[in-house]
């Protein structure tokens, strides 16, 4: 359908524009501004609390031990008392965080997987087309997951990690200038360490990536297909190309968990080093005398602290890494521009005109190519008065069914445009669109839920009446009461278990309920038998009398229902005429038509 | 709501140490180097417990005698310290990363294994997506905890002993100021990991339940945009979004109590240990060397001890991933069916009988017990090398009796012979390879067309199968058009195909090997007249030769058929030939013409039988 070779869809890279990516994750802080600030805030202070515990014990050990000495229990007294509220302040400041952060967390994430589920139902049935469920899928749960993961422990660790640093190598450079500054040195080759990390594990984490994908893609084909796998023995052929992508996915998951035990190794070497560094320049000054012993104490359990983080570094950063790429997914998903966008001044349709409920549909200069190039209908005119029954018949890629998406508004047209009592259907918002126009298609799909909602997904304010109504109407009433609980039978659990022909007498009955003025029918009668498409064509003469419709069908029995034949062939309408004439003239129909006969007898 | 089945599956008894122990045989490979790896990191552990007492000693050794050249020494003992402790965590990863890495690989395959092989009654209850992130989420969670966690629980609670014997042994009454706080922390994470177990299962099975939402409105996106229903479609995302938002934030209220208890009980231990030593120190009970340490190995352990938390966090989350995981591979598999009779030689060669269908009844398993069978004591004989067509109203059970036959499904009562051998009695594989079939809904797997074809076919079947069998359904020439012919890349990876071409090809992969019974469930439903009639010429040389059951809805597909068999509320309720029945047979007439029963006019299909 589309030139398959250089399409970004083929390889699941859509185009960003360059710093998309921040500006998303801005724009998903942007409204959480204030409260970011605020636990920001309670971090900060909450470092403060705890950080304060050595230098307590230094205040102790020089000025507790000797006032003590002297019987001045004073110092002693503020040493306890100041400990216990710093205790109990980063308990209390730790809680507020974790939850106010939590909030912050969940919010964003709720913003994003509304954004992402919202552009993707408004994005083009060509997109999806061409996107393919699998990668949309994949976009809102595993990217989503691990942009949690970064939110709700990387970004914490960093921004703890990052405050502990600052606040400790304050501290330090406070006691000591010297002890300070071989903390504040290390930072240099640490820094060093994390960018030679990332870079190094970017490219393990991109292959991880593509190797979990092609896992994930492996696993849902076979477990949706699980049938014909059975029946034609591909079990054992699937093991093996299984395992084969799991070993990928395994080499590079050992080779990330490696590139993540080499950065350990550096940052703890360089940060064992730097301790001994400074234990080596306070005790010699201590030794000196030119430094209290409490200094070194507290500059001792600082050190401890300062370089404890590192290890959750490395883990932040995994997290980081991964959630940009998904990040930039997810960037390049939403930044598509929908093929068909909602009108930005809607119109409505005229009233209906009396006892006629269908509408005038008009292609007026219509022309469609994709925008790969590929011409599907060149420029035609097309007339369709209201209340007029329409039959398209033509072999596969036609353009019988570009025609009828053109007229749905699936597609919009390249040229020209289509008009709906003379109103473009570009200017009608989405309800007033879908009052007048409606498509049942081949595929009839059932969304989980009871067999009542998904008729009433023609029209969600529908009574139970009118939804039996329509049943009845369809002849679908019969078999849904006889499931385990009629109408409320689920459709995905036990009993449940529905035909294909059972799923479009459903989709049908949708139609019925939607009421539309113009009903288009896709192939929409394949897996009906006689007596099925007969009720079909009976609700179209009766419940649907008057409407404008357009049937693309490959049984002509369908057909001879119409008032109007239009043969399509290589996107162009080469017969057009009541069925009657075309069946006895010697056209493309007239063929059809006795090949159709022919298999009728055999 | 999918989502159910999480909860009645809590039962009270459930536990965390249990669901993990079943790890136990995945992990048995690489004990050996997962033990290293905790011995490792225990040592490496211990040893930043050593860092303290060599301070001690520079302290009540060569600062306090002044001597500024003795530091040398015992800088360069921490330097030799921390350089071990560093090589050896590395040591730690480098011993389990591969070992891990494939656990999970291991698991993974192993549930992708089990899966293929579960009975299809399963795959009909299970979404997929459900299937999905067990096999990927969980299963990360399930190697994280074997890295991290697990480790880490073990080397915390050495470490912290070790830190307490040291503790006791500088100071006794210290010791135990410091000891007192683990009673409470012990209780608390023990409260904490029951409540969270429940919490975090309920979010695992609420993201499963978001990813059906996303996936139904995704596959089902026509629908959705015909109607005009993205509103109420956002809507129904939003509120199980929202509910797992709150889910969320419930797991987050637990993590903040517990982890504030953890910050401050340890926290308030060291300041009391803190006073009592100033005042020890006061009375020269006690060498500021020793407070020093002391306070240094107490806050060594406030890493481990704080740690408890979100390790318990982690290993309750891997234990509801472990019971997620084993949940599915507890199902029980089909059985492979016995061994091909070919050990015992004096088995006489089948006879030819076609398929035999004896007393066969069916009842979905998970059907409540006062439903009808679907199929219900269904005798039928389909001769050797005759087309038997299967006719029946909407939903009458025709697609499930063609689905007993390579035993998809497994038939309840009865029995069914191919050319006198039970199909019981053999072996799947050899049912299966014997039983060729077309599907209603055409599926192709992401391969190039003749790949998806030649599965059909034994191994070894190459070209000349393949353009016959694209021949006969009629898809030799599309294919040709393709980018790349039938090498062209097709399913959810590759082209994507019209319905047509899809039923093309599946029907071409059906008829590739040549089978000795071929089973077709509509397989022309979505072919134009044109094409229909071609295949239907091709097909009825196919069928000459074969013993075929073809599932029909129209008078053409039927006149395939050497006879037809009527299926009407489960049971055959008439066999044989179109014109006999639709003369004798009001509810065939009805179905094949739809006049009789229904009120319809049907002026076209009544003549184009009444022709003949």
């Amino acid at each position: 359908m589309t030139d398959a070779t250089t399409d970004p869809f083929d390889r699941d890279d859509l185009p960003v524009a360059p710093g998309a990516t921040g500006s998303l994750l801005r724009s998903l802080l942007r409204a959480h501004r204030a409260r970011v600030a605020l636990a920001a805030l309670v971090l900060l202070l909450q470092q403060a609390a705890v950080q304060a515990g050595p230098l307590l014990v230094a205040y102790a050990i020089d000025r507790g031990v000797p006032a003590f000495r002297r019987g001045d229990h004073g110092p002693v007294v503020a040493v306890a008392v100041g400990y216990l509220l710093c205790a109990a302040a980063a308990a209390l400041l730790q809680y507020a965080f974790v939850r106010g952060a939590a909030r912050i967390n969940q919010d964003v994430l709720l913003d994003l997987r509304g954004r992402i589920f919202r552009h993707a139902q408004a994005l083009s049935v060509d997109f999806h087309e061409r996107y393919t469920s699998g990668r949309l899928i994949s976009r809102s749960t595993t990217d989503v997951e691990s942009l949690r993961e970064l939110l709700s422990e990387g970004l914490q660790e960093l921004i703890g990690v990052v405050l502990a640093f600052v606040y400790i190598a304050a501290l330090l450079l406070w006691l000591d200038l010297g002890i300070g500054g071989v903390a504040v040195a290390s930072f240099v080759p640490l820094y060093l360490l994390v960018r030679l990390y990332q870079r190094r594990a970017a490219v393990v984490f991109a292959e991880r990536s593509t190797a979990i994908a092609g896992v994930i893609v492996k696993f849902a084909e076979t477990m949706n297909g699980i049938r014909p796998v059975r029946a034609f023995r591909r079990e054992r052929a699937n093991d093996a190309v299984f395992a084969e992508l799991n070993h990928r996915h395994e080499r590079s998951n050992g080779d990330a968990l490696l590139e993540m035990a080499r950065y350990v190794v550096g940052s703890r070497l360089v940060a064992n080093t730097a301790v001994a560094g400074m234990c080596l320049w306070g005790a010699y000054r201590v030794a000196g005398g030119t430094l209290a012993l409490g200094v070194l104490a507290a500059a001792v359990l600082y050190m401890r602290r300062l370089y404890d983080p590192i290890d959750r570094l490395g883990m932040f950063l995994n997290s980081y890494q991964s959630a940009a790429a998904s990040l930039a997914k997810i960037a390049g998903l939403l930044a598509q521009e929908p093929g068909v966008p909602e009108a930005v001044a809607p119109r409505e349709l005229p009233a209906a005109r009396p006892g006629i409920p269908g509408r005038e549909v008009v292609f007026e200069g219509v022309r469609f190519a994709y925008r790969t190039g590929g011409e599907v209908l060149p420029r035609f005119d097309l007339s369709i008065p209201a209340g007029q029954t329409v039959a398209v018949v033509g072999s596969t890629g036609a353009g019988k069914s570009t025609l009828a998406k053109l007229l749905a508004r699936f597609y919009d047209p390249t040229e020209g445009r289509v008009l709906l009592d003379g109103v473009d259907v570009r200017d009608l918002s989405t309800p007033e669109l879908r009052r007048g126009v409606v498509m049942v298609t081949q595929e009839a799909f059932l969304f989980s839920g009871t067999v009542a909602e998904n008729i009433a997904i023609g029209r969600p304010d529908a009574t139970r009446e009118e939804i039996e109504h329509a049943a009845k109407a369809i002849g679908a009433h019969d078999f849904i009461a006889g499931l385990p609980d009629g109408y409320d039978t689920d459709v995905r659990k036990r009993g449940g278990r529905i035909s294909a022909g059972q799923r479009q007498l459903v989709a049908f009955a949708r139609a019925l309920l939607a009421d539309p003025a113009v009903l288009i029918l896709d192939e929409a009668t394949s897996s009906l038998d006689v007596p099925g498409e007969r009720a079909v064509q009976r609700a179209m003469d009766t419940v649907l009398a008057g409407r404008t419709a357009v049937v693309i069908a490959h049984r002509l029995s369908t057909v001879e229902i119409a008032d109007r034949v239009l043969v399509m062939e290589d996107g162009r309408v080469i017969e057009d005429g009541a069925p009657s004439d075309l069946v006895t003239g010697e056209g493309r129909y007239a063929d059809l038509h006795r090949a159709w006969r022919d298999s009728l007898v055999g | 709501m999918p989502g159910e089945h999480a909860v009645d599956k809590d039962s009270p008894d459930r536990s965390a140490v249990r669901s993990l122990a079943r790890l136990w045989p995945y992990v048995r490979p690489v004990r050996g180097r997962w033990a290293a790896a905790a011995a490792v990191a225990i040592v490496a552990s211990c040893l930043s417990l050593v860092i303290p007492l060599v301070l001690k000693w520079m302290v009540d050794g060569p600062v306090a005698e002044g001597d500024p050249g003795g530091v040398w020494l015992g800088a360069l003992y921490l330097l030799l310290l921390g350089v071990a402790e560093a090589l050896l965590f590395g040591f730690r990863r480098w011993l389990v990363a591969r070992p891990l890495a494939g656990v999970e690989a291991r698991m993974r395959a192993d549930l992708f294994r089990r899966l293929q092989r579960l009975p299809i009654a399963f795959h009909d209850c299970w979404a997929s997506g459900q299937l999905l992130s067990r096999g990927t989420t969980d299963l990360m969670l399930v190697r994280m905890f074997l890295a991290f966690p697990l480790t880490f629980l073990l080397v915390n609670a050495v470490t912290i002993l070790a830190g307490f014997v040291l503790l006791l042994s500088q100071d006794w009454t210290l010791g135990l100021v410091l000891l007192t706080p683990v009673v409470p922390l012990v209780v608390l994470c023990s409260l904490f990991e029951t409540k969270y177990a429940v919490v975090a299962r309920q979010a695992q099975d609420q993201v499963g339940d978001l990813t059906t939402v996303v996936e139904e409105s995704v596959l089902g996106i026509r629908i959705v945009k015909g109607f005009g229903r993205h509103r109420s479609q956002a809507l129904a995302f939003r509120e199980l979004a929202e509910r797992l938002r709150s889910t969320e934030l419930a797991k987050a209220r637990l993590l903040a109590g517990i982890w504030a208890f953890i910050t401050v009980v340890p926290e308030l231990a060291i300041g009391a240990a803190l006073v009592l030593g100033t005042v020890q120190v006061a009375d020269g009970d006690l060498s500021a060397g020793t407070l020093v340490a002391f306070l240094s190995t107490a806050l060594a352990l406030r890493w481990p001890v704080e740690s408890l938390g979100f390790l318990l966090a982690m290993s309750q989350e891997a234990a509801t991933a472990t019971e997620r995981y084993f949940e599915v591979m507890d199902e029980r598999e089909e059985t492979p069916g016995p061994a091909s009779p070919a050990s015992v030689p004096e088995t006489p060669a089948p006879v030819a009988d076609g398929v035999r269908f004896e007393g066969v009844s069916f009842r979905y398993p998970d059907a409540p017990a006062d439903a009808p069978p679907v199929l219900d004591r269904i005798d039928l004989h389909i001769r050797p090398g005759e087309t038997l067509a299967l006719v029946g109203g909407t939903g009458s059970g025709k697609t499930t009796l063609t689905a007993l036959v390579p035993r998809l499904h497994e038939a309840t009562g009865g029995r069914i012979l191919l050319d006198g051998e039970d199909i019981t009695l053999m072996e799947r594989e050899r049912l299966r390879a014997l039983v060729s079939v077309a599907f209603e809904e055409p599926t192709l797997f992401s391969a190039s067309v003749g790949e998806n074809v030649l599965m059909g076919a034994a191994e070894g079947a190459a070209e000349p199968e393949l353009r016959r069998a694209l021949g006969v359904a009629q898809a030799d020439r599309f294919v040709a058009a393709l980018p790349e012919g039938a090498a062209t890349q097709v399913g959810e990876q590759g082209l994507s195909l019209s319905g047509g071409q899809r039923q093309r090809l599946a029907l071409a992969r059906a008829v590739v090997g040549r089978p000795r019974f071929l089973v077709l469930d509509d397989p022309l439903s979505a072919l134009d007249v044109h094409t229909e009639a071609l295949v239907e010429a091709a097909l009825r040389e196919v069928l000459r030769d074969t013993t075929a059951l073809v599932v029909a809805h129209r008078p053409s597909t039927v006149m395939l058929a050497d006879r037809v068999a009527l299926l009407s509320q489960g049971r055959i309720a008439a066999v044989g030939t179109h014109h006999e029945l639709l003369r004798a047979n009001a509810e065939y007439a009805w179905l094949m013409s739809g006049e009789g029963a229904g009120e319809g006019d049907g002026e076209t299909y009544g003549k184009g039988n009444e022709e003949r």
